[in-house]
């Protein structure tokens, strides 16, 4: 099952990339919101070719249904008329790329260096494994994660209604 | 070329993480920054995802991390878009450069 045909992964990865470069390269925001979501739907084609299907269709309804929808709207609320140059380098840009690509080097030796172990092990149903883990080891993080996003929205909602201005 | 193994997919990690990075410290737009943020959510969730696919497929550990990933990003972007909004609604800026009323 692990063996996945290499030019699938090839294509996926280049479409990861170039969408994450086209994200942070674009000028303009409107672009760069439309390859995240490209982004965000060939990472869930990683998550398909690792077999992990549970992840992948999580990540597509999470991410490129919601949370891309969210940065749309902000965008949408916080910019007017032309959306040209919306998205431009701070004075950063240079620094930022030295220390990223120098971490990346330093990195992708790491990666290089490390021996590491290839146990192409058999996997069962993955909807199983993480429902045994999440109801059972996992129950008091889980209870805890439903606590973060009740108190994420009620936040958001606070803040996002306008204060005491109008009233 | 041979078969995809675990450091094919932990590069591929790397460098979503390295340009979601270059994105988040390099750009003026606060939106664009939490882009950048979550390019990096993404990378951390391939990396788990690939550990535990290929070193220890009979738990599910890494996979329930990535959900609760998952769970953490959307909760963060939601109240970080209120955030900017709401300081878009008080000074009309999403620049990062301008907020920078704390400072002395």
């Amino acid at each position: 099952m692990l063996e996945v045909s290499p030019a699938i992964f090839w294509l996926i990865s280049a479409v990861v990339i170039g969408s994450a470069l086209a994200v942070v390269l674009s000028k303009n925001i409107v672009h760069s919101a439309l390859f995240l979501v490209v982004s965000f739907i060939a990472v869930a084609g990683v998550y398909a070719l690792l077999g992990v299907d549970f992840i992948a269709a999580v990540q597509i309804l999470v991410y490129a249904g919601a949370i891309a929808i969210l940065l749309v709207f902000g965008i949408m609320l916080t910019k007017r008329g032309d959306m040209r140059d919306t998205n431009l380098f701070n004075q950063y840009k240079y620094l930022g790329l030295f220390v990223s690509v120098a971490f990346l080097a330093v990195t992708v030796y790491m990666i290089s260096l490390s021996d590491l172990p290839a146990v192409t092990g058999e996997m069962g149903s993955v909807i199983r494994l993480i429902a045994i883990d999440l109801f059972g080891n996992f129950v008091i993080p889980f209870e805890s994660a439903a606590i973060l996003l009740l108190v994420a929205m009620v936040g958001a909602v606070m803040l996002a209604r306008g204060g005491n201005k109008e009233q | 070329m041979t078969g995809i193994g675990l450091e094919h997919y932990l590069i591929l990690a790397a460098l979503v993480f390295t340009i979601g990075f270059y994105g988040a410290v390099a750009k003026k737009n606060a939106i664009a920054v939490l882009m950048g943020v979550e390019l990096m959510l993404n990378a951390v969730n391939i990396n788990m995802v690939a550990f535990n696919r290929f070193l220890n497929a009979d738990v599910a550990m890494g996979f329930v991390f990535a959900i609760f990933v998952i769970v953490v990003a959307a909760s963060e972007v939601a109240v970080g878009l209120a955030i900017i909004m709401k300081i878009y609604r008080e000074r009309l800026v999403t620049n990062v450069d301008d907020i920078d009323w704390l400072k002395w």
